[in-house]
């Protein structure tokens, strides 16, 4: 293992797995050592790592929820508009602001704004796109697709000490641990 | 769990105890207060107590129907919602046969709640062009039928799962999802037949094409909120406790969720229709539940029945809350009473919101009988499907 501080600067520290299990179990022991700054990745889902890792909640289902009324709202006022003044029609006799014929089409935009804003959220949280990413400066990463688990301890982490946190990660039956460069 | 058998998850003699005593209970006490209502409702007391049974019975019974047609949709698609249901499901479709039983009072009160019963209905243009269809015997062979279809389809599937719970044979789940694709068939045309006899010809000269699927959507959401019920109640103690986990809630609660969507819809298309086509022989129906007192019940279904349980569950934390979910499967269960009476009691009463004792009393006491003998049928088996091939993966599915 090399460390060369002097040139690179340090995204943080990589740990490999084995197993879903293994990793699931490291990383409860990484997050019970206080680390918040704490990153998975795995070839498959995880529902219970993300839990673990991810104490802080996404604010992107207030997002949808905002993005289904704004959709509910402005199609109901499309509707309105258009029926009671822009262009006034006498259909059978019925009301112009027959309402109870706006239902559907406003539930179909409430669908569509929040089905978008949750696409586009998404990706905008996730960071994405994101063309660069240190991990995969360790070779070693590129068996994240296929079958090995990896923790990272990023460097922003207030705890984080390059040497220490290197050894608690071997502690936690890591198959290897590799610095990661910036 | 390679060691499971069906002592594992042996419900023992008496499974939910505190709710087999709320059924006795319940159905004593609605049994009291049917007898106080029926003398307080003086000279309208046949009526009332016919009116008010309709309601219970057809709330009740689908309930048990509910459970069978889930039973039979999770034994053609599999899934871990499903494989934990299975028995509280399974012990609601041995219910029908009981049920079967109950259905007397409405075939002796037929002449209380069917118009087209009466002699008038001899002369009436539209009734008697209707008469091939809803004249009183063939209505009682149909009553025959629909419940033989019904207990059949319930015995051989639950006896089956019985069988397989004891051997493990493979045959037996092909068997179970081979009958289940025809039984699916026969629900689905059954309860639309059902419901156009039990609640739709109180009114014989409205109509409604929907008015089955309204039936099925219905029957879905009450089979789903009793599920739950049952389910947060058994995984308080042993044996379910240690396998039941916020997992299974969270599926159960988008189910409940999706269902009472269905149910929403599909109420709003009725609606929708009939109100835009604003037909004479149509729209009465909505009159007499708006331009009336009815308009607070219609607003309480509305309200009640939709909007606040929809609000509700929209949050992903509420769902995997087994207690907070039990509460609005509850409440569901109340709201769904509602709106069959709903359905069937602005028809007696034209003039306006009309409350009895009895409307109260009654699915006090079918609930009461109903909850009883299910509990009773949960007794005795194993709680899951022990020799399901799914059971493993439904009890840790949480970790892929």
């Amino acid at each position: 293992m090399h460390t060369n501080e002097s040139t690179t600067s340090l995204h943080g520290v990589m740990a490999e797995f084995d197993s879903a299990q293994e990793i699931v179990d490291a990383a409860r022991q990484t997050m019970a050592q206080g680390f918040t700054k704490v990153e998975a990745y795995s070839p498959v889902p995880i529902e219970e790592l993300n839990d673990i890792i991810h104490k802080t909640r996404t604010i992107l289902p207030k997002l949808v929820l905002t993005g289904g009324i704004t959709g509910m709202a402005s199609g109901f006022a499309l509707q309105f508009w258009a029926s009671t003044m822009a262009y006034p029609m006498n259909i059978g006799g019925r009301p112009q602001a027959s309402w109870l014929t706006f239902i559907i089409p406003s539930y179909e935009l409430t669908i569509l704004f929040a089905a978008l804003t949750a696409v586009v959220g998404m990706i905008v949280l996730s960071g994405l796109p994101q063309p660069y990413h240190p991990v995969f400066n360790v070779d070693r990463f590129s068996m994240a697709s296929s079958d090995k688990f990896f923790l990272v301890v990023e460097s922003a982490d207030p705890k984080f000490d390059q040497q220490a946190t290197t050894e608690f990660l071997r502690s936690t039956g890591a198959k290897g641990v590799y610095d990661v460069d910036e | 769990m390679s060691s499971v058998t069906s002592e594992t998850f042996k419900a023992g003699d008496t499974p939910l105890p505190g709710l087999k005593q709320f059924g006795l209970i319940a159905a004593a006490l609605g049994v009291v207060l049917t007898g106080a209502g029926f003398m307080m409702a003086g000279e309208q007391g046949a009526e009332r107590f016919f009116q008010a049974y309709l309601v219970a019975y057809t709330f009740w019974t689908g309930v048990a129907l509910g459970c069978l047609a889930l039973l039979m949709v999770q034994h053609l698609t599999g899934g871990a919602w499903g494989i934990v249901l299975r028995r509280p499901f399974e012990a609601a479709v041995r219910t029908i046969p009981f049920m079967a039983v109950l259905f007397l009072p409405i075939a002796l009160g037929m002449h209380h709640l069917y118009e087209w019963t009466h002699d008038s209905a001899l002369t009436d243009p539209v009734l008697m062009q209707k008469a091939a269809y809803l004249n009183t015997p063939f209505f009682l062979v149909r009553q025959v039928i629909y419940f033989a279809i019904w207990s059949a389809l319930g015995y051989l599937l639950t006896s089956w799962s019985a069988e397989h719970d004891r051997t493990g044979d493979p045959k037996l789940v092909d068997k179970m999802a081979s009958l289940s694709g025809a039984g699916l068939v026969l629900y689905f045309l059954t309860i639309t037949f059902a419901m156009v006899d039990w609640t739709m010809s109180v009114n014989p000269h409205w109509f409604s094409t929907i008015w089955g699927m309204l039936y099925i959507g219905g029957q879905g959401l009450s089979a789903f909120a009793f599920g739950i019920m049952v389910l947060v109640m058994l995984s308080q103690t042993a044996p379910l406790n240690k396998v039941l986990s916020t997992h299974h809630f969270h599926d159960l609660g988008k189910f409940l969720f999706a269902f009472l969507m269905l149910w929403a819809y599909l109420s709003f298309s009725q609606l929708l229709i009939i109100w835009a086509a604003n037909l004479p022989e149509e729209i009465p129906h909505y009159i007499v539940r708006w331009e009336t007192s009815w308009r607070y019940l219609s607003a309480f279904i509305i309200i009640g029945h939709f909007i606040v349980p929809y609000a509700l569950l929209l949050s992903r934390d509420l769902k995997k809350n087994a207690g907070k979910l039990k509460v609005i499967a509850i409440w569901i269960i109340f709201a769904r009473i509602a709106d069959y009476y709903w359905h069937v009691a602005p028809e007696f009463h034209k003039e306006g919101l009309s409350l009895s004792l009895l409307d109260v009393a009654l699915p006090l006491a079918l609930g009461g009988i109903f909850i009883s003998l299910f509990v009773s049928q949960l007794a005795g088996r194993s709680l899951l499907p022990v020799n399901d091939a799914g059971l493993e993966k439904a009890l840790t599915h949480h970790v892929h």
